[in-house]
């Protein structure tokens, strides 16, 4: 049986860890690479890494970071931040990545989700979807959170599964930071109406957050930064929860 | 011992280096005397002890990069029917072992393992494709331990291992079915005949559980 995934992320701004609370306010906390470590022994599924200063900065830090992460730790990695073309995409699987995350450029051009779905595999193609509610609806954010769309975020994911994405990573932005939980409504009418994974994000604050996420918002995988990151829970304590609540999870 | 060689096939489907370091990880991890090559030359292939195949992507894509280099499929030929050296396909690598798959066309595959690369339909709708995440092995992993695989001798249904595809390798034969997974039904996990193995998962990213296996691959003599 397929286990549910529990996937650390880190933000990472020119090469050091950094945690976003509604993606300002930024804490220097440490060596990505390191950090990578200590959830591969703890055995996390997946490592995430977001580049989140990659749409403005230099971002050639990220495929050292990348790189020398891939060699240290031999488990999936996601990377996203700043990917606008094939070419970026091509440069982070080739440092080791393993799936690449988009946002902003599959709204600028969503034709370059077909393109890079079909150059590079759909299985490494995640669209990443930074979502805030806009009446009774979602609507898209782009540039880390900055720039507002009238997309609807529902539609949206739909249109970018069928354009290739292997995997949908969706962030609430109304609880990004507010250890309030996940936006479960959300989650749960984008997971329901994509036939590929999504990740639930963005306010997770318990472990209870996290069994909500999946038995309630249907997610496939569940990512968090802060609880993990500041050593509140551990992937393990996580891991037991989620079990307690009857979903499957790997043995550690 | 004298050092093995081992060399992975690099045919620009995607990044080997994480690859490399994980089989040379298990190689210092065992103490075995072993030489990672990622290499797309022919003539490295015939001088390879243990062949390893990677893939990721569409079938026809990996097909056709490892056609496109000339004189490789006949080199892999030669060192894995005629030479009878290890071999193991990861991934699309395990499935272009196929007679044939189906995804962006029809392909011939190598044709090492009589069967079919189809899309994954679990009958359960709900269920996600790709298949993605961790899981376990099953069947036929309920023979004695004797009677198994010398590479699956010590797998066991509580350990997970990272899948993610969208296509199954539908074995003719169900003797080369080594073990399955079970998503919507029971799918082929592994396949392998003779002196070639081959892995629908990525055992080179299933951190410990994956590096025990690649270290059973790399301690084989079939």
């Amino acid at each position: 049986m397929l286990k549910t995934r529990i996937i650390p992320c880190l933000d990472v701004s020119e090469g050091r860890v950094v945690k976003g609370v509604n993606f300002v306010d930024l804490v220097d906390a440490g060596d990505p690479v390191e950090q990578a470590k200590v959830y591969n022994d703890q055995g996390a599924d997946e490592l995430c890494f977001l580049d989140i200063t990659a749409t403005s900065d230099n971002r050639d830090t990220i495929f050292d970071v990348v790189a020398r992460t891939a060699e240290e730790v031999f488990m999936p990695l996601t990377v996203g931040g700043g990917v606008r073309g094939v070419d970026d995409i091509r440069s982070l699987l080739n440092a080791g990545a393993d799936k690449i995350a988009i946002n902003s450029a599959a709204v600028k051009n969503p034709e370059f989700v077909k393109e890079a779905a079909n150059k590079c595999g759909n299985q490494c193609i995640v669209v990443a979807i930074d979502a805030k509610k806009s009446g009774e609806s979602w609507h898209v954010y782009t540039h880390g959170g900055r720039e507002e769309t009238d997309i609807d975020a529902v539609e949206w994911a739909q249109r970018m599964a069928d354009y290739g994405a292997g995997e949908i990573l969706l962030t609430s932005m109304d609880r990004d930071g507010t250890k309030k939980g996940f936006d479960l409504e959300l989650t749960r009418k984008v997971a329901d109406s994509v036939s590929v994974p999504v990740i639930a994000s963005g306010g997770v604050g318990t472990l209870d957050h996290l069994v909500d996420g999946v038995s309630e918002g249907h997610a496939s995988a569940v990512l968090a930064a802060s609880i993990f990151h500041f050593g509140e829970y551990t992937i393990a304590q996580a891991r037991a929860a989620m079990d307690e609540a009857g979903l499957a999870v790997r043995a550690s | 011992m004298a050092k093995e060689s081992i060399v992975i096939i690099d045919y620009g489907s995607g990044n080997l280096r994480s690859a490399a370091k994980a089989f040379e990880r298990v190689g210092a991890d065992e103490g075995l005397d072993i030489d990672v090559l990622v290499s797309s030359r022919p003539e490295d292939v015939l001088k390879a002890d243990r062949i390893i195949l990677p893939g990721q992507g569409a079938f026809a894509d990996c097909m056709k990069g490892l056609s496109g280099i000339d004189g490789m499929i006949d080199a892999l030929e030669e060192s894995v029917i005629q030479k009878a050296r290890p071999f193991l396909g990861i991934c699309i690598g395990m499935q272009l072992m196929a007679t044939r798959g189906l995804e962006h066309g029809l392909t011939a595959g190598l044709n090492w393992i009589p069967g079919e690369v189809v899309p994954l339909k679990p009958e359960n709708k709900a269920l996600k494709i790709p298949h993605m995440g961790w899981n376990a092995l099953h069947q036929p992993l309920t023979e004695p331990q004797d009677n198994r695989h010398f590479v699956l001798r010590n797998v066991d249904s509580s350990q997970d291992y990272y899948f993610v595809h969208s296509f199954v390798f539908e074995c003719k034969d169900s003797f080369h079915v080594l073990s399955m997974t079970d998503y919507g039904g029971l799918i082929p996990a592994i396949v392998g005949r003779d002196n070639m193995i081959g892995m629908q998962f990525h055992p080179e990213k299933s951190q410990q559980t994956g590096l025990r296996l690649i270290s059973e691959f790399l301690q084989w003599k079939p």
